[in-house]
């Protein structure tokens, strides 16, 4: 399968990765080596690390950082900007439709099962509009690359995508290590993400609200995989990281206790699964989460982010339809296109998937972080029939693509340097505005030849550099 | 017919509490069947929350008590003007995409034998006839005894058991329909007992399921009818703990009990 491979095209080096050649050429093994070691000390030290759900070993294991920066041009950004907004504005234009008349049913655009009775699709909420009328305020969405002008988006990611922090942090890492290439090279700033999401979150403050709203990021722990990244945003946006049992509600408002006494809260972006956010509302068992909290919200007196229900719009089986939502709303065609798919429900894909499984990277409808999934070609045949059998028990629980051929970019290994395969995910703010800093998180899979970036499986992470005009 | 209600919820908590905090589907939803003409409803030393309709029709409205407290009283008193509308709901103002309705929870789970007491419509291309049909089997497998079941006894637990109360017919009949692709819902709300003596709780449970062309049609298996005049519907939800007039949490590590009276009553004034 050929490759695309960002730097090099045959013996030359395309042109956006040109200052970093001679940057390359000239590291030597051992400053390279001393660099690398550095780098780790300081996410050790700064506590960046990454847990991952179900494998039990160090919940403090730092996710593996590359040096090698992942470079976009000023041009081909500005689609992939594009493409991304547009995809955002679709995403939240579905899910007003669907908690409302659901006009793109009615229209036959979408099957009615697939969205209602959506195990996402939260029925406590439909007939309610949020502030401005958004529901995912930080979509992340998966693309891949294939060749010079081919871009595909893998997923969407409309609860709350993770990972922005490490955006954020690699790039402070190689302006502290390698401050020269920022003054060599135009490199487009991400700095101001947390202005923007601070500014993003504060716009939806509901029509209760007086004065200068107050935000919260409401975490679930320090248990949880991403604590890291909540109490960092919340650093950086200068406000109060907080637990379920540090709100509560009293009489039309949510409050936070603090040492000066109860505050109201008009905000909340919570990283807590919807399930979880209020055991009057949802499971009474959370322990997580804020009794009372969703009354308050469906009565306009604190603002949720992202909206309890986005999830509705990011299901595997959803994404399929996300080409069609944006010719629905926006009457556009898509910028950016989807990865065809195939969905197992129906029985045509399914008998086209079982014929295929080789080939295909089979997935799990409502699966992350690259568990349970099946990658064709990289499969032994005794993996693929376990998965078949899988699939044949549940076909509604599977979706199928073609194998993509995902790009490289070099990236530093044992041997000096080698390419790898790289996905990005950039984090496009939805609030009275749209807005998406230039740049996002790259994941490279480290292993040779490994198509799977999930930092879960072994995945580490890059600068990914946006080049000024 | 002019109904009296009143219906006392009183909790008692081992140990002072410090806060309650509870959402309530307490009002009498509003359609052609239920006319209010005066309802109240009060929690002691409660401060009324935001107040909202939701998608379904239902008002919602939050309460919460500031602690310490060692007990509270949630006391409605009101009276309703009904007529019989032989189980349709009319007039009831609702956004909620019917298809939304034909999902499951782990209470109304089509497991165990609902499976094959879902199969007694098998064919019937009347819906209407086939929701009759499948109130009736739930009437008949489960035969009510008050306490054979606890309130988080699953509609598959309640049918292998034979036994149970209101919230289990509602349970049942909800998950045969929707393995028939009907839409279903779980109802509360009062019912006056009748005049031979049924002991009937008056706080009362029963389903609804879709039928094109008439919309939403309640149907009652532990009394073998559809809702008529001595019904006040309160709410709905896919199940029980959805549609609960009541859900509260209570800030304490220590143990409550529960005591509830409802008297429902015909008047003449």
């Amino acid at each position: 399968m050929p490759q695309f491979n960002e730097m090099y095209q045959g013996d030359q080096t395309r042109p956006p990765y040109a200052g970093l050649e001679a940057w390359m050429k000239a590291m030597p093994a051992d400053l390279r080596i001393q660099k690398q070691a550095e780098a780790e000390a300081l996410f050790r030290r700064i506590g960046i690390t990454f847990a991952v759900y179900g494998e039990g070993g160090d919940p403090d294991r730092l996710i593996p950082f590359d040096m090698f920066p992942r470079v976009f041009t000023h041009s081909e950004w500005a689609k992939l900007d594009r493409g991304i907004k547009q995809r955002a504005r679709a995403l939240n234009a579905f899910l007003t439709d669907v908690y409302g008349r659901g006009e793109i049913i009615r229209a036959g655009r979408i099957p009615a099962n697939l969205v209602y009775q959506n195990e996402a699709y939260e029925r406590a909420v439909a007939g309610f509009v949020p502030p401005k009328g958004v529901y995912s305020h930080i979509v992340g969405i998966d693309i891949v690359r294939t060749g010079p002008t081919d871009f595909f988006v893998l997923e969407d990611n409309c609860r709350t995508p993770s990972g922005v922090s490490y955006m954020l942090e690699s790039r402070e890492m190689m302006m502290r290590m390698f401050p020269d290439l920022f003054r060599e090279n135009r490199i487009e700033p991400v700095d101001r993400y947390h202005e923007a999401l601070r500014r993003t979150l504060m716009s939806v403050a509901p029509a209760k609200c007086q004065g200068e709203p107050t935000v919260v990021i409401l975490t679930p722990g320090h248990f949880n995989s991403a604590y890291y990244e909540h109490s960092f945003l919340a650093d950086l946006m200068g406000v109060e990281l907080v637990e379920g049992a540090d709100l509560f509600v009293d009489g039309e408002f949510v409050y936070m206790r603090t040492t000066e006494g109860p505050k109201r809260v008009d905000v909340i972006y919570r990283r807590i699964d919807d399930a979880f956010l209020d055991p009057l509302c949802f499971r009474p068992d959370s322990m997580l989460g804020v009794p009372g909290l969703m009354d308050v919200y469906r009565s306009g007196g604190v603002s949720i982010c992202s909206a309890p229900g986005a999830g509705v719009a990011d299901d595997k089986a959803v994404y399929t339809y996300v080409p069609e939502m944006i010719r629905f709303y926006l009457g556009e065609e898509p910028i950016l296109q989807n990865v065809p798919t195939w969905k197992c429900a129906g029985e045509e894909d399914l008998k086209y998937v079982l014929d295929k499984l080789p080939e295909l990277v089979v997935k799990e409808v409502h699966g992350s972080g690259g568990y349970g999934m099946l990658v064709g070609p990289k499969s032994s045949k005794e993996e693929i029939e376990t998965f078949r059998h899988k699939i044949l028990k549940d076909p509604s629980n599977y979706i199928a693509q073609p194998t993509l051929s995902l790009s490289t970019t070099p990236t530093f290994v044992e041997e000096g340097v080698a390419p790898r395969h790289v996905d990005l995910r950039p984090y496009c703010l939805v609030g009275e505005r749209i807005e998406l800093v230039p740049g996002g998180l790259t994941r490279v899979a480290l292993r040779e030849g490994s198509l799977v970036v999930n930092s879960s499986q072994g995945g580490g992470v890059k600068d990914t550099w946006v080049l000024a005009e | 017919m002019l109904l009296l209600i009143d219906h006392l919820t009183r909790y008692r908590y081992d140990a002072p509490v410090r806060g309650v905090v509870q959402s309530h589907r307490l009002t009498p939803s509003l359609h052609e069947g239920q006319q209010v003409i005066d309802w109240q409803v009060t929690v002691t030393g409660g401060i009324a929350g935001g107040s909202f309709r939701d998608g379904a029709g239902d008002v919602v409205q939050g309460w919460s008590v500031k602690g310490p407290v060692s007990e509270i009283e949630v006391r409605v008193r009101g009276k309703v003007a009904t007529t019989d509308t032989a189980g349709v709901l009319r007039g009831h103002r609702e956004s909620v995409a019917v298809e939304a309705y034909l999902r499951d929870t782990s209470l109304t789970e089509a497991s165990g034998g609902l499976g094959t007491l879902a199969r007694v419509v098998e064919g019937e291309e009347n819906r209407l006839a086939a929701c009759h049909a499948l109130s009736r089997a739930v009437s008949e497998a489960v035969t009510y005894v008050p306490g054979a079941t606890a309130s988080h006894t699953t509609a598959a637990e309640a049918l292998e058991a034979g036994e149970g109360v209101c919230q289990d017919h509602a349970h049942i009949l909800c998950a045969v329909a929707r393995a028939n692709m009907i839409p279903a819902r779980y109802v509360s709300g009062y019912l006056l007992a009748d005049a031979e003596g049924k002991a009937h709780q008056a706080a009362h449970a029963w389903a609804e399921l879709f039928i094109p062309g008439l919309g939403w049609v309640g149907f009652d298996p532990a009394n073998e009818c559809c809702p008529d005049d001595r019904y006040v519907r309160l709410g709905s939800g896919l199940d029980a703990r959805e549609a609960a007039p009541i859900r509260g949490s209570a800030r304490s590590t220590g143990a409550e009990t529960l005591d509830v009276t409802v008297a429902v009553l015909a008047t003449q004034q």
